[in-house]
């Protein structure tokens, strides 16, 4: 028979409420909320992509990025509206921007970014199309001479919102009190940047004809290893409140990440100009950017979910600054 | 602004008679959050959620019960309040935290953020519900109703700073009678929430309580997670800049692998 509570406890020393949770675990939804935080990012890091293939003159990588930009905010978006609660509510998300919600600044972010990749793709695919249909969707010179035109700036402003897109979901999930996500705030952005650099850098590699695709070679390993670097850092620095990257279905899907982002960007550059290992380069990059969101998430949950990663951090804590009080001289000695 | 009201739960005299529960739900129409036997104490509702304001905890422990009626804490530094993206959550003049149901669009964000596990989803109806310190009642000059229910004043509702000075006098009593263990929780406008609107008075630490032992409002350190994202995000633009500089270099030997090329 459970007697006393102090039985269900895991360690010595850590007390709780029959071991249930402290705080609320996330209630993101998978698939929606680890594909958003995907699409976003690979979304944001393809807008840098297209505007500096643009300026560099590789205008076939830049015309695939801008489609990779635009479908990833657009599908992204998708995801985010089907996660509400009251999904026909969602323009409350512009009702007010608040700098203390990450979640108002990446809704403004998004909404400026869409657009923007929007038009940017819409540029790019009507030189694609036969002439009369574009006559005939766009009045006069238009299509011609001021849509590219529209397209190019509105693609260079991509390459501004296009950071933050890709930056802002690692705040997102940090400004919680998730200990998993709280703790990794110095890494979860570089962690994030990363490895949508290199989703943006395998979508390159494998929409662009492989003579161009040079760049989105480059942006994938250098994305990979930033990525790497950044999960290697987080995981040695936080001690007790890092454990869920390293245990159970995170642990597994970190793991799985780290392989299949590594592989996958170090054989990027080297894949030359062979199709089967771009193809496999891009496939394992995108595969690991997956992994690493639904792993995120899942570490968050057990975060969560053990009140041990609440309490014990945060009775150390208090302890700490009980101890450091400076004793009162006046007081009579114990 | 009215004065900043507040709750003081003194958890020595509590009964465990979940009347303050009942009244909750009475007043504020709140949904049934089912009927389960826990086996585990005489607490059937667990944790606060959105349709569980106030919560009854039991801790059976050698020789004594601990009872304890946990609410929504109504933070000096609300972390709910500052993640809510379409201003739902907002303060109201008697210094209380409260979700605007109209408004609420159900992203979830208030509810890993808050540090004490308060707020949640009601995932039938799609928003976020917490207890509103009966903003209506206290509107219309009344008294919330789990403090009015309370048989034995374990829940007390008035002015914050009378109930502070009420709570210091009786840690000081229940010191003198040798229930040395009795300590406020939530009551320093020093913690790392700027104080709590509804704060306690505990027989053992809070974490027996199920309440965290040292919170702290996650957007303090958020100017600092906009900074390194800031970092984060000029780090992407150099590295595509730099992906691109690499062009210029094409014949560097280890990016060509010549060994890989189809003659």
């Amino acid at each position: 028979m459970a007697r006393r509570q102090d039985e269900m406890v895991p360690e010595a020393g850590f007390r709780s409420y029959y071991g249930q949770p402290v705080i609320k675990p996330p209630i993101w939804h998978e698939p929606h909320m680890p594909a958003y935080l995907y699409l976003g990012g690979l979304s944001g890091a393809a807008s840098v992509l297209a505007a500096t293939a643009h300026l560099s003159g590789h205008e076939r990588l830049g015309a695939a990025s801008r489609m990779a930009a635009f479908v990833g905010a657009s599908a992204g978006s998708v995801f985010l509206v089907t996660e509400l609660g009251r999904p026909e509510r969602f323009l409350n998300m512009l009702r007010l921007l608040k700098f203390t919600s990450p979640m108002s600044v990446g809704s403004w972010t998004l909404a400026a970014h869409g657009g923007l990749t929007a038009i940017a793709a819409a540029a790019a695919v009507t030189p694609l199309l036969p002439a009369p249909m574009v006559s005939r969707i766009l009045p006069g010179c238009l299509g011609g001479r001021v849509l590219p035109f529209i397209g190019d700036a509105s693609a260079m402003a991509s390459a501004v919102t296009g950071p933050i897109m890709a930056t802002y979901t690692a705040v997102l999930l940090a400004d919680t009190a998730v200990p998993a996500w709280h703790e990794a705030y110095r890494e979860l952005p570089f962690l994030f940047a990363g490895s949508a650099l290199a989703s943006a850098g395998a979508v390159g590699m494998l929409s662009t004809p492989r003579a161009e695709a040079a760049p989105a070679r480059a942006s994938a390993a250098l994305g990979a290893v930033m990525e790497t670097a950044a999960g290697i850092v987080m995981e040695s620095r936080l001690g007790l409140e890092g454990e869920p990257y390293r245990r159970g279905k995170a642990g597994l899907l970190m793991k799985a990440s780290r392989v299949l982002t590594l592989g996958g960007g170090l054989l990027a550059p080297i894949a030359g100009r062979s199709r089967a290992l771009t193809a496999l380069s891009g496939l394992a990059i995108t595969a690991g950017a997956l992994c690493t969101r639904f792993g995120l998430l899942e570490a968050g949950r057990t975060s969560a979910a053990d009140p041990r990663y609440t309490v014990v951090p945060q009775r150390e804590r208090a302890e700490a600054r009980r101890l450091t009080v400076v004793p009162d001289p006046a007081a009579p000695p114990p | 602004m009215a004065e900043r009201m507040g709750f003081f739960t003194d958890t020595s005299v509590c009964i465990g008679c979940k009347a303050c529960e009942v009244a909750c739900k009475e007043w504020n129409d709140v949904p049934d959050d089912g009927f389960v036997f826990r086996a585990t104490s005489y607490d059937n509702t667990g944790s606060l959620g959105a349709d569980t304001w106030r919560h009854v905890a039991f801790i059976e422990q050698d020789g004594r019960w601990l009872m304890s009626s946990d609410v929504c804490k109504h933070c000096t530094q609300a972390a709910c309040l500052d993640v809510c993206p379409t201003g739902a959550l907002f303060r109201t003049e008697f210094d209380t935290v409260v979700v605007q149901p109209d408004i609420c669009n159900g992203c979830g964000y208030c509810v890993p953020a808050c540090p004490y596990g308060v707020i949640d989803r009601r995932e039938r109806d799609g928003r976020a519900w917490k207890c509103t310190m009966c903003y209506d009642r206290l509107r219309g000059g009344m008294e919330p109703a789990c403090a009015k229910a309370c048989p034995t004043d374990s829940i007390q509702f008035g002015p914050l700073d009378e109930l502070r000075e009420r709570a210091e006098a009786r840690v000081e009593r229940l010191h003198a009678d040798g229930v040395l263990e009795a300590r406020l929780y939530g009551e320093s406008p020093d913690d790392g929430v700027g104080g709590d609107g509804a704060f306690f008075l505990l027989l053992d630490e809070p974490e027996t309580y199920g309440l965290p032992p040292d919170p702290v409002v996650t957007t303090r350190d958020l100017p600092d997670m906009w900074r390194w994202a800031g970092g984060a995000a000029l780090t992407l633009a150099g590295a595509v800049a730099v992906s691109f500089l690499r062009v210029s270099f094409p014949r560097v030997p280890f990016l060509q692998a010549s060994f890989l090329r189809r003659r």
